[in-house]
């Protein structure tokens, strides 16, 4: 295909904003909303005609696009297998529900914020598409700047603490990945993925290497013990930030680990592995018991995403086809139900200015419509069986279960932790005694019940029937475990 | 067929969730209506079953496909799934019709009625499941509907309390059957129960390394599968979620915590037979767990005063038995019991709800008493749960209960033995307890202050038939269906249940046979005479025995127990990973930390920018003489 379509997808809603930026005239909230929506709408249709004519029995790269930038050094190299067209997928479908989701939440300067979205769209789709380092490590780390405006200028009152905190905890850790990078490109002599994945890189390197972009991507996971960003993160961050934060930043990381971690330092990875699980374990737990205590519901829910990530990064470094594809199927199901979770408490942040549980109660009196949709998201985040949520940590503990019993069986506890928070929540702040605050709000409008419905319907019919998702990414995770394997059989053969 | 009887039940739900506008008499008739018709469906597979041997495995649609883990959604009729079916969806449609009367003052019947419906449709998934991932389904899927329908009303903070409580030790049980199903798939590939069972002996000596330790496989898997099936079935460590579930509507606690879900524990246990008859160790773990829950839940019987509670300990008690019978060996037998046990104990719970009913909704027996002239249709249904209850000669609990305890008999071994005497005792205690709410209910003096005794009503027709459906099921279940579950010369179960060695019941001596029965009758007059004629006597037994009273009244402290090793523990560990960890530890040393060492270098170094020319030129002089020091060293 001649059509540059990647670029096209990457570069739409950097085009949207531009045009927002150039031609939209300052007070008009209702046109940048139409202006944007349509930039985010259009884009996503792009990128389902691209998974519909992705072929899932193509094992390598497809839609490549090269250009080069500088010459002999980094070429704009551009490719999506079959993990990266889920992610897109994701990204495209996410952004316009954000877009719609502030036009009531946003009172000031909705035009910028309009306009950091789509710019952050344009980064995140980015970071899935490309195939060089260079390329990747640019969207990647250009990402945090919209999102560190979004914190920091539409955020609540410790605003400027959680954006600074985000900022650092992130950038600290992708130094250390620039570095890396750098040494790669010295010592391979390139920086093009493909090139690197057929040349291999010597073994010795491969641990510092791998430590390099590990600290990166822990970051941004965020695995135990450099979380502490996301729940101030979140609490601070508008609905829309949360949200983007939550269901697609959170995966940039799992994404990196996939192709990054395993597909170019193997045998460093495997050594690694015991590391990654005792630290998602702890994840698991730990988070989940501070979960259990949080008096704040954007607090709670963001707790929970740790836990949640935790099972994606046990996932990952199973190796095995259960694993890595209960991971990505646990990102993707997270993507949808921590997006949904965060503009249920958007809803009811919108409604009565407050995040904290014990200023609800009996919210099912007056929100009835509301409170069903909230509850099937709080079974599915607790994965129940029939939604996204059960699929991914079943497989994910499959996978675990064959590689280590007791690293399973712990992980496991924080299901049954998970059913506790989720639960106790949803009791204090749907059922129970009516708080009279709540007897003046209004159940959800037809717009906010519409983004909701879909996410509802779409975790529940891929809880039942999860083979679309299933089936793309299917031969790219046999690519990703086939080369692991061969990997580590020639570095036991070298040995001898 | 076979489809429809599965999701009609989930259309009556889903429609009637979504129709409210139609009114709640319209939901309350499709609900009934489409369960109905599923129950009578399922009559004809079940004799299809029966008489052609007309059974088959339908495959739905893929679910699951990872690699070598695959999972259908399936529909599978076989001898056991179609006796579920028929208990299910039967009790079930009677259970919807009872409603109608039952919750006709509530404002939230359209919900009811969906829940119960999805509840139908969630066991009967699990009921058909050709594989343990869509046993599992079913086996949340009922968790959930349990919990929407304990916190049903959800203004009340007990009836919320009970409900989270029930999903989470549920939850503490399915960890250990999804680890059951970990280790299954790990080891067989597979978790298709076909594909399993066949390859059962094969793996019979596998030893497995866990926690350092060496355990045999089968046995370790038994053991985590049974923990799910302890979890549901409410058995003793995990039970205590059962008694709290009462908070629900009572049609509810009749079919979800009497009839239906809390025997999938069993059903669990029957169907994994092939694997479960590997491991003797298992089995004696699923009897001593039976035979302890069966006489712990029967003692704390005898105490209680909540006309629900004492029903649910009773239920408990008789999950109870189907373990121990399974432990023996005596699958068949189980699930007989269980059969049995669905109508009587429906019975006896709807009938209890019509005693609620009676007196504007108090469920204490001792505020109760004296009425049964006034109530004649509940008494006598009741009359008749208790006598099948308590297994009253040629009632259906006789055969079944005594069927267990002759099959154990006939074991011959020390866990036979063991639960023989056991099922005696317990059924001598079931009895007591039994006939103390019946009297106590019904009989004595008028004990209400509340009510005036006028004002006690009979309930309305509609939630009598089906009480006069179930007693008829009571009286004649066990004496039509024995020679076709029990009985020897038939063959029903075919290869669903799997024996290695079977016993058949003759040559029983005559003092077994006998001896129930006649502890059963002789309890009648005693508790006539206890509960009814003279008092002073229990009370001086309660006075002398106030310790043990108090144990039993509390119900062996397991609660408290609970509390304080898990709830509040856990709860402090919450509060000091955020408070210590998170902020204290992380963030003091983390970013915060980094940011004011920044702060404190940087105001050092903003020092060293005073302005002044000599505090510059001292700064270079220092550096210039440094400078040319190294130089001439080198």
């Amino acid at each position: 295909m001649n059509f540059p379509i990647l670029s096209t997808i990457i570069f739409l809603p950097f085009v949207g904003a531009l045009f927002l930026f150039l031609f939209s005239q300052k007070d008009e909230s209702k046109s940048s909303i139409y202006i944007s929506l349509f930039t985010s709408i259009a884009n996503f249709l792009l990128v389902l005609f691209l998974w519909y004519s992705f072929d899932k029995n193509e094992s390598g790269f497809q839609f490549i696009e090269e250009a080069i930038w500088i010459n002999g050094f980094i070429k704009f190299k551009l490719g999506i297998d079959g993990i990266s067209i889920l992610f897109i997928v994701l990204t495209a479908f996410i952004t316009p529900i954000c877009i719609i989701s502030c036009i009531n939440s946003i009172k000031k300067r909705l035009k910028e914020f309009l306009i950091a979205i789509l710019i952050l769209e344009t980064f995140i789709i980015g970071v899935f598409c490309s195939l060089d380092l260079i390329i990747f490590y640019l969207f990647f780390e250009a990402g945090l700047i919209p999102m560190f405006l979004i914190i920091g200028i539409w955020g609540g009152p410790r605003r400027v603490y959680s954006a600074y905190k985000f900022f650092l905890f992130t950038l600290l850790g992708s130094v250390l990945m620039l570095a890396a990078i750098i040494f790669i490109y010295w010592s391979v002599g390139t920086t093009d993925y493909t090139e690197i994945y057929k040349l291999k890189i010597q073994k010795e390197y491969q641990y510092l290497l791998w430590l390099a972009f590990f600290s990166s991507f822990a970051v941004k996971t965020p695995m135990w013990p450099v979380h502490t960003w996301l729940p101030d993160a979140h609490v601070e961050a508008p609905t829309a930030g949360s949200v983007i934060l939550a269901a697609i930043l959170l995966k940039m990381a799992g994404y990196g680990f996939l192709r990054f971690s395993l597909g170019m330092f193997p045998i460093a990875s495997e050594y690694f592995t015991p590391l990654v699980f005792v630290l998602s374990i702890v994840a698991i737990i730990y988070t989940s018991l501070v979960a259990l205590m949080q008096e704040d519901m954007k607090k709670l829910i963001a707790y929970s995403s740790i836990a949640h990530m935790g099972f994606v990064t046990l996932g990952i470094f199973t190796f095995n086809k259960q694993g890595i594809e209960g991971s990505m199927f646990q990102m993707l199901s997270h993507g949808l139900i921590s997006a949904a979770l965060f503009l249920c408490v958007g809803v009811l942040y919108d409604r009565t200015g407050s995040r904290m549980i014990k200023s609800y109660g009996g919210v099912v009196n007056y929100l009835p419509k509301f409170s069903l949709i909230f509850i099937i998201f709080v079974l599915g985040a607790l994965g129940l069986p029939g939604t996204t949520g059960f699929i991914g940590e079943f497989l994910v503990l499959v996978g675990t279960f064959k590689k280590n019993y007791l690293a399973a069986i712990l992980a496991s506890t924080g299901v049954v932790l998970c059913a506790a928070y989720m639960l106790w929540m949803a009791k204090r702040v749907i059922f129970g005694e009516l708080n009279k605050t709540i007897s003046k709000l209004k159940d959800i409008n037809y717009l906010e019940g519409s983004i909701l419905l879909i996410l509802c319907l779409l975790s529940i019919i891929f809880g039942f029937y999860p083979e679309p998702i299933m089936n793309t990414m299917d031969l790219t995770v046999n690519v990703i475990i086939d080369n692991h394997q061969n990997e580590l059989a020639t570095n036991l053969t070298s040995n001898k | 067929m076979e489809y429809a009887v599965i999701f009609l039940p989930l259309i009556g739900s889903i429609v009637t969730y979504f129709a409210k506008r139609f009114g709640s008499l319209f939901s309350q008739i499709f609900s009934s209506l489409m369960v109905s018709c599923s129950a009578i469906i399922s009559f004809v597979i079940f004799y299809d079953g029966v008489l052609n041997n007309n059974y088959g495995n339908y495959i739905v649609f893929e679910w699951i496909n990872s690699g070598d883990f695959k999972v259908n959604w399936s529909i599978n009729i076989d001898p056991l799934s179609s006796i579920m079916i028929m208990v299910v969806t039967t009790v079930s449609a009677l259970v919807h019709v009872y409603s109608i009367g039952y919750m006709s003052n509530d404002p939230h019947k359209p919900r009811f009625m969906s829940y119960l419906s999805l509840f139908t449709f969630s066991m009967l998934c699990l009921v058909v499941s050709d594989n343990f991932l869509q046993l599992f389904f079913g086996w949340e899927g009922v968790g959930l509907c349990s919990y929407l329908l304990i916190g049903f009303w959800y203004k009340k903070e007990t009836a919320n309390n009970a409900a989270i409580k029930a999903f989470i030790v549920n939850r503490v049980g399915d960890f250990g059957l999804a680890i059951g199903i970990f280790l299954i798939f790990l080891n067989f590939n597979s978790i298709n129960f076909q594909d399993v069972f066949e390859n059962v002996p094969n793996f019979s000596d596998k030893k497995l390394n866990i926690f350092g330790g060496e355990f045999n496989l089968i046995t370790s898997i038994c053991v985590f599968l049974f923990i799910g099936a302890m979890g549901k079935s409410a058995q003793f460590f995990l039970h205590t979620w059962l008694p709290d579930a009462m908070e629900g509507p009572t049609p509810v606690s009749a079919l979800i915590h009497a009839a239906t879900m809390v025997t999938a524990g069993v059903f669990l246990v029957v169907k994994c037979s092939p694997i479960f008859e590997y491991s003797t160790f298992a089995l004696n773990l699923v009897a001593t767990v039976g035979i302890i829950t069966a006489l712990f839940a029967a003692s704390v019987a005898l105490v209680q005063n909540d006309i629900k509670k004492i029903i649910a300990y009773s239920t408990c008690s008789q999950l109870g038995y189907m373990f121990f019978a399974a432990g023996v060996g005596a699958y068949h037998i189980a699930m007989f019991h269980l059969f049995t046990h669905a109508f009587f104990k429906a019975l006896l719970f709807l009938g209890a709800g019509s005693v609620i009913h009676a007196f504007h909704d108090e469920q204490d027996i001792s505020k109760m008493g004296g009425v049964w002239k006034k109530i004649p249709f509940t008494m006598t249904l009741m009359l008749i749960g208790t006598l099948a209850l308590t297994g009253f000669p040629f009632l259906s609990g006789f055969y079944s209960k005594d069927a267990i305890i002759e099959y154990a008999f006939l074991k011959n071994t020390t866990m036979g033995n063991y639960v023989s005497s056991v099922g005696i005792f317990v059924a001598f205690l079931t009895s007591i307890y039994s006939w103390r709410l019946f009297f106590k209910t019904f009989f004595g003096k008028y004990a209400n202050k509340s009510i005036p005794i006028e004002k006690t009503h009979e309930s309305p027709m509609i939630m009598i038939i089906p009480l006069i459906i179930l007693a008829v099921g009571a009286i004649f279940a066990g004496y039509f269906f024995k020679d076709l579950f029990i009985g020897d010369n038939f063959n029903y179960w075919g290869d669903t249940i799997f024996f290695l060695n079977y016993i058949k019941l003759e040559n029983i001596p005559i003092w077994v046979i006998v001896i129930t029965p006649v502890l059963v009758i002789i309890s009648i007059p005693i508790s006539y005479i206890l509960f009814i004629k003279d008092k002073s006597i229990l009370d001086g037994i309660k006075k002398s025995n106030e310790p043990l009273y108090n144990f039993l009244l509390n119900k062996w402290y397991v609660d408290e127990i609970y509390d304080f090793i898990f709830i509040k523990p856990l709860k402090k560990l919450g509060l000091f990973f955020w408070k210590r960890g998170d902020q204290n530890t992380i963030d003091r040393f983390g970013p915060d930390g980094i940011s004011k060492v920044i702060k404190y270098i940087s105001n050092k170094a903003v020092q060293f920018q005073s302005g002044y020319i000599y505090d510059y030129a001292f700064v270079m002089l220092i550096g210039l003489s440094a400078l040319i020091t190294y130089l001439i060293l080198n």
